[in-house]
């Protein structure tokens, strides 16, 4: 498949956004006692992101004027799940935002064991929840393309959660060590863990697509019951939507030039710097990294359709 | 009762691969309802373009004794279509009376993510207009009343010269389409995903013609009249010379 530059950037920010906000929520609950500045700063970070993948996400549509409509057919396509979920994040993370910038704290819920359940924290678990729930979609939308067998797998799933986490603890590292917070060695420990846990599930499913085969060849592609099928041609000379769309530019060489690239960049490099107590650079290099990731992820799916189309002639 | 479904049957053993079927789709098409089918670049060095039909030609075997198959390829509107549900915007549907899958051009977004879920490759998305095209099965020409009643088909149906190609209502079964694919052998692309194109392909089938030796040497030759007659003589009359006409 022709990766698109907008779905790139699109996964990748809100991937980004998703897990800082986890982050945050999981800091929270786990120490508590930040300023609600540190999370107000931090849930902006993560409105910022949204937004910049939300704009990106723009550039994909050749009629983004009609885009409203996308969010109609939520009953049967991810898709449309996700461009309904993203807004909701949006919201909830500025509602998250201010109500931690002014520090409202009603208690909404008081417990049996008298332990008191406030706003702040009813509106973390409500982000966490929309932004696992946007994981799922953002993974589904490529999982449920049965025709694209190295998509097609709970694993895409999967490894955009673990990927999303994995930067989003390392940018919450980051922030907090900028901000001086003492979350810091809680959210550098915890990227490192999930960077590891990212890199073998995303090395799994590598080597998942490397061994499977396709399930479709020429014979049931044109119903003709013969061992030795070749395309003589397509059936024009020039090129068309499905000669470029489904067709990876550069090929399998930079797939996997690019494959062992993002495996050092965006996950050993990340963990090693981690360690390191460098979590800034950290997450700049592991961003970068899983850019390369996303670019492959696209250009190493390889479509059933193609099968029609492997000879000018 | 089964529902309507309009569809093509193609007979593979009848097309010669002229592209008949291609040039009349792209003329009907890119200049009625479904239109324009653009084309970016053709005078170019790579010229790209939009068509709903193409036909495509595959060989099996190794020379010398190899077949040449003529593949007409087009939209197999689906009985499950995968590129529906897809769609987030409800641009993309399945027609309830007829089974034709159409694009709404006024509600499509162009984010081109049906055709990832096409195994065909059937839909082509129209960079001009911003919107997914494909295949209407001339949806326009047939229940136009101004058409007389024998033209309500597809171009490429009226088109093809060897009339490879038969549209009717697969699921009636007293239709022609319905009767080609029960009694020719009809099948479907890539069942094994359970999309149930509509579309039928009728297989090759082998033409043999038994020759017996006394067919080719003629054994009741009565009049034992072997050879060329012997040529007449330059003087010989002709019948010009010697009739009064």
């Amino acid at each position: 498949m022709k990766p698109a530059f907008s779905v790139i950037f699109l996964t990748t920010l809100i991937g980004a956004a998703q897990g800082l906000l986890i982050a945050l929520v999981a800091g929270q609950m786990y120490a508590g006692g930040e300023s609600g500045g540190f999370y107000a700063l931090g849930g902006a970070i993560a409105l910022l992101l949204l937004c910049l993948g939300l704009v990106a996400s723009v550039f994909h549509l050749a009629n983004p004027q009609r885009g409203w409509r996308a969010a109609t057919r939520w009953r049967t396509s991810w898709l449309s799940r996700e461009v309904i979920l993203i807004p909701v994040l949006c919201a909830l993370t500025f509602l998250y935002a201010v109500v931690h910038a002014f520090g409202w704290a009603p208690v909404m819920v008081r417990l049996g064991n008298g332990a008191a359940i406030d706003l702040p924290l009813v509106l973390g678990l409500l982000v966490t929840l929309a932004s696992l729930a946007l994981f799922v979609c953002t993974g589904m939308i490529y999982a449920c393309v049965r025709f694209i067998r190295q998509w097609a797998s709970g694993w895409t799933v999967v490894n955009y959660l673990l990927m999303g986490l994995a930067s989003g603890f390392t940018l919450a590292a980051a922030y907090a060590q900028v901000q001086g917070s003492l979350l810091s060695g809680f959210m550098s420990g915890a990227a490192v863990l999930l960077t590891a846990l990212a890199l073998a599930a995303r090395a799994f499913q590598l080597w998942q697509n490397v061994t499977g085969a396709p399930a479709s060849s020429l014979k049931s592609a044109i119903g003709v019951h013969h061992s030795q099928i070749r395309q003589i041609t397509q059936g024009f000379m020039g090129s068309s939507f499905n000669t470029v769309e489904f067709v990876a530019p550069g090929g399998t060489e930079t797939v996997k030039g690019l494959s062992v690239f993002f495996l050092a960049v965006g996950f050993v490099a990340p963990a090693a710097l981690l360690l390191a107590g460098m979590p800034v650079l950290a997450f700049l290099c592991q961003y970068v990294g899983l850019l390369a990731e996303r670019w492959v992820f696209f250009a190493a799916g390889s479509h059933v359709q193609n099968l029609y189309y492997q000879a000018k002639g | 009762m089964t529902k309507k479904q309009f569809a093509l049957v193609i007979d593979l053993n009848v097309c010669v691969g002229c592209h008949a079927c291609v040039t009349s789709c792209k003329e009907w098409n890119t200049s009625g309802w479904a239109g324009p089918l653009p084309d970016v670049n053709p005078y170019g060095a790579d010229p790209s373009g939009v068509f709903f039909n193409r036909v495509q030609t595959y060989e099996c075997g190794t020379f010398p004794n190899t077949e040449t198959i003529h593949f007409p390829k087009s939209c197999l509107h689906c009985e499950e279509p995968p590129c529906v549900p897809v769609c987030p915007t409800g641009a993309s549907y399945k027609r309830d009376e007829d089974g034709i899958v159409l694009v709404d051009y006024d509600k499509c977004i162009g984010c081109k993510y049906c055709s990832w879920s096409c195994p065909y490759g059937a839909r082509e998305f129209d960079p001009v207009q911003g919107v997914m095209k494909k295949c209407t099965l001339c949806v326009d020409r047939l229940y136009d009343q101004t058409i007389e009643e024998e033209r309500r088909k597809p171009a490429c149906v009226l088109a093809c010269p060897a009339s490879a190609r038969i549209f009717g209502d697969v699921n009636d079964p007293n239709s022609e389409a319905a009767r080609a694919i029960r009694d020719n052998g009809g099948f479907q692309l890539m069942p094994e995903w359970g999309t149930r194109p509509a579309n039928h392909y009728l297989p090759r089938r082998k033409t043999t013609t038994t020759l017996h030796p006394d067919e080719l040497v003629r054994v009741d030759n009565p009049l034992k009249a072997e050879g060329e007659k012997p040529r007449p003589a330059f003087t010989t009359p002709t019948i010009d010379g010697v009739s009064s006409w």
